[in-house]
């Protein structure tokens, strides 16, 4: 037993950190939400280059993975950074072309994914167990679509469809399109590859909260109000201290769905993050005042990224009922045994 | 990182689960803060250490298994599932204990901790006092020195289970001239029923007698009941408030059992087409799951050699305002039953309302965890 990062996990993370904080991700966020992919696509390159892409994807088409916990790290950093584009999407089409060539079918992975894997393409994607807009449709090199049970190329997709978060860009895929497979297993790869959606939006959505914590505990140190520090106020303290124990008890629950993959561990894990961002934002929203209320700060990129990312991918009341429609859990064993294992 | 236990952490589940199976009382015994039920409680504590189960992280020495964190966990997790009974050695377990094997002496720890492992000698903790509560460090009882010991005076308060318990552990002023309030304490083992202490008991709110404060005149405690150096009180008692906030006080293997059971309660009586008591439901299981996890995460950073620090403040507002969600749920779900005062689910909400208030308020530690987690300023206190 060893529920802790190891020490290569903490390092990639800490070499993701290091490496997004020197890119000004902010002015790419707001430039990519203007219609400026440039600045973006620099980014992606990045974390193409850092092996981001190569997680979901395996060895056989030219990933590393699958390997969960190193994408929740990776994710979280990409949440940190408010990294614009469909990274989430892109990871779970490439557990949508996984999945199909886990059942046999493994055209489509061999076409796509090698591509997707090394950052060389993107993709963004709907599933019957999503919402009906396609992330970032417009930059995508593949808009895939999944209806009943059909996988296929969609051939465009209508107007911009504004999202709350402006550097959300949301379209709805035109029908019809290359059919790529039909049968039971796309509705079984589909499945699995929802799972890897809100997995990833978990650990983006940590990631968000950490942020705009982390922003807000600075910024409530220096401003100063009736003569002292703001963060010496003890109504200010224990909203940031509620703030600090919902981000840190959604943690354990995302890596313990990394480990075990399953329905109802990741439900719980993204139902606990987006309800622990958002709540992140209402108290980093309330702590900076009017000034938190502006476009002009850079805190407003994360603010109106966490009530989308809280939704999408699952909405907390679906979380819900995939927790309770999960196996009934042996209250005893290591928890959730059969996803477990033993060692 | 990975969550798999070992053979050996597994054969280990077994053999508690069988003996478990085997031993746990098919009816539950009377509540443990009554007379009769602290004289059943005691009497399962001793059958618990008869076969080794009572304290099984300790070394065998003293009656335990030297057992590590996780086969700790493993045990609580098959402890309440089985539906064993509630603790009432927890004091001495779960407070007392953790600061001897830090701070006492090999003869203290020979003389105090079998008879503690075994439920003969059960023990209460006496910090609290009327004027002295999250000020734990304003306390005014005090111990005077006289030959070959110490002699107590003043007042305890809001002591759990001193009504029955035995033996007594607290802090008290030896040096009132020290220059600041932390300074000049002592930390003491004392009898409950030795010349010159009075105990009156308190209802508590559920109407359970076993709550008592103590009245202390001129109390005699020899030498060899000083824990550490004279003086050094409040360091120690600190010590070890870390593992009550932080671990041991509420395990999660107990939030994992009450999950599971308020989960079988919601499939037989829930109404589906409640769908807003469907979800408090399910985020009692998430929490009962992110419970565990995060004390799993925690037991992987001990056992890699770091100790328990203000991040146990964390766990504690956790599992404070967790358990009376858990329990207003089964409440709610219960309908015009809830009411009735006699179900586990009403007791147990009863007593998770007192969660935010001892172990340190929710208000301290919201506090602990602002300053030294966050690193706000630090405000007056
Ligand atoms: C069921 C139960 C069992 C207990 N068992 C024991 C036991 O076995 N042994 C023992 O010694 N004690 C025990 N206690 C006592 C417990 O430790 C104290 O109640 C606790 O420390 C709080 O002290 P108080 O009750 O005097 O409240 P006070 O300290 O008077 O606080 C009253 C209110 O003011 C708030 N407050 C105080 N100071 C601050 C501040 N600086 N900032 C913000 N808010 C503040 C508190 O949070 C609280 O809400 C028990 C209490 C209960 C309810």
């Amino acid at each position: 037993m060893r529920f802790l990062l190891t020490e290569e996990q903490a390092a990639f993370g800490r070499s993701l950190e290091a490496m997004l904080t020197a890119a000004d991700t902010p002015s790419a966020v707001r430039a990519w939400a203007a219609g400026n992919a440039v600045p973006g696509n620099a980014l992606w390159e990045r974390l193409a280059g850092a092996g981001v892409f190569a997680l979901a994807v395996p060895e056989t088409y030219g990933g590393m993975g699958p390997l969960p916990v190193e994408l929740a790290v990776a994710c979280v950093a990409v949440g940190r950074h408010a990294v614009p584009g469909p990274v989430v999407e892109t990871v779970a089409a490439a557990a949508l072309l996984a999945g199909l060539a886990g059942q046999g079918e493994d055209g489509p992975a061999k076409r796509l994914l090698p591509a997707l894997s090394s950052g060389g393409a993107r993709a963004t994607l709907t599933l019957p167990d999503g919402g009906p807009y396609a992330l970032d449709a417009d930059t995508a090199t593949y808009l895939l679509t999944v209806r009943g049970d059909e996988l296929r190329l969609a051939p465009g997709y209508g107007a911009l469809h504004a999202s709350a978060d402006p550097a959300r860009r949301l379209y709805r895929p035109e029908a019809g399109g290359e059919l790529l497979a039909s049968g039971p297993a796309v509705v079984t790869a589909a499945g699995y590859a929802a799972d890897w959606a809100a997995f990833a939006t978990a650990a983006q959505a940590l990631g968000t909260g950490l942020a705009l914590l982390d922003r807000t505990v600075a910024y409530v140190k220096q401003r100063t109000q009736f003569g002292t520090a703001v963060g010496g106020f003890q109504a200010v303290k224990h909203r940031l201290a509620d703030t600090l124990i919902g981000l840190e008890f959604a943690r354990p629950l995302l890596f313990g769905a990394a480990l075990s993959m399953t329905t109802a561990d990741v439900a719980a894990a993204k139902l606990t993050a987006g309800e622990a961002a958002y709540a992140a934002a209402r108290t980093a929203l309330q702590l900076h005042g009017a000034v938190g209320y502006t476009e002009e700060l850079d805190l407003s990129l994360w603010l109106r990224k966490a009530r989308p990312l809280r939704d999408a991918w699952g909405t907390p009341s679906h979380c819900r009922s995939r927790v309770l429609a999960g196996p009934v859990r042996d209250a005893s064993p290591g928890g959730w045994r059969g996803a477990l294992g033993r060692g | 990182m990975d969550l798999l236990h070992t053979f050996e952490e597994d054969a280990f589940r077994d053999e508690a689960r069988a003996w478990l199976a085997e031993h746990v009382p098919a009816r539950p015994l009377p509540s443990l803060e009554t007379r009769e039920g602290f004289a059943a409680h005691r009497a399962w504590e001793a059958r618990l250490h008869a076969d080794r189960w009572s304290v099984v992280s300790w070394p065998r020495e003293y009656g335990g298994r030297g057992v590590d964190i996780f086969k700790w966990l493993v045990f609580e997790e098959e402890y309440f599932a089985a539906g064993a009974p509630g603790r009432v050695s927890q004091n001495g377990i779960n407070l007392l204990a953790p600061t001897l094997f830090d701070h006492a002496t090999a003869e203290q720890r020979a003389r105090v901790l079998p008879p503690m492992a075994s439920g003969e000698v059960i023990w209460a903790q006496a910090w609290s006092e009327p004027e002295s509560g999250s000020d734990l460090a304003s306390l005014r009882s005090r111990a005077v020195r006289t030959d070959g010991g110490w002699l107590l005076s003043g007042q305890k308060t809001w002591s759990s289970r001193a009504a029955f318990a035995d033996r007594a552990f607290g802090i008290f002023r030896t040096d009132p001239k020290a220059p600041k309030p932390h300074q000049g304490l002592t930390y003491l083992m004392f009898d409950l029923r030795a010349d010159g202490v009075t105990i009156r008991p308190i209802g508590r709110l559920d109407g359970k007698p076993a709550f008592a404060e103590i009245f202390l005149d001129e109390v005699f405690v020899p030498d060899e009941d000083v824990v550490g150096e004279p003086g050094q009180g409040w360091r120690i008692a600190m010590s070890t408030t870390g593992n009550e906030r932080g671990l041991t006080l509420r395990s999660p293997g107990r939030f994992l059992a009450a999950a599971q059971r308020l989960v079988q309660l919601w499939r037989t009586s829930g109404d589906p087409a409640d769908t807003a008591l469907r979800d408090r439901v399910a985020d009692a299981v998430v929490g009962a799951r992110a419970y565990q996890l995060f004390t799993y995460a925690n037991a992987s950073r001990f056992a890699a050699g770091s100790v328990i620090g203000a991040e146990a403040s964390l766990n504690k507002v956790f599992w404070s305002d967790y358990d009376i969600a858990l329990h207003e749920t089964a409440l709610d779900l219960l309908g015009a039953d809830g009411e009735l005062a006699q179900g586990e689910w009403a007791e147990g909400h009863v007593f998770s309302l007192a969660g935010p208030i001892y172990a340190g308020t929710n208000e301290i530690q919201r506090d602990i965890i602002a300053e030294r987690l966050l690193g706000l300023p630090k405000g007056r206190r």
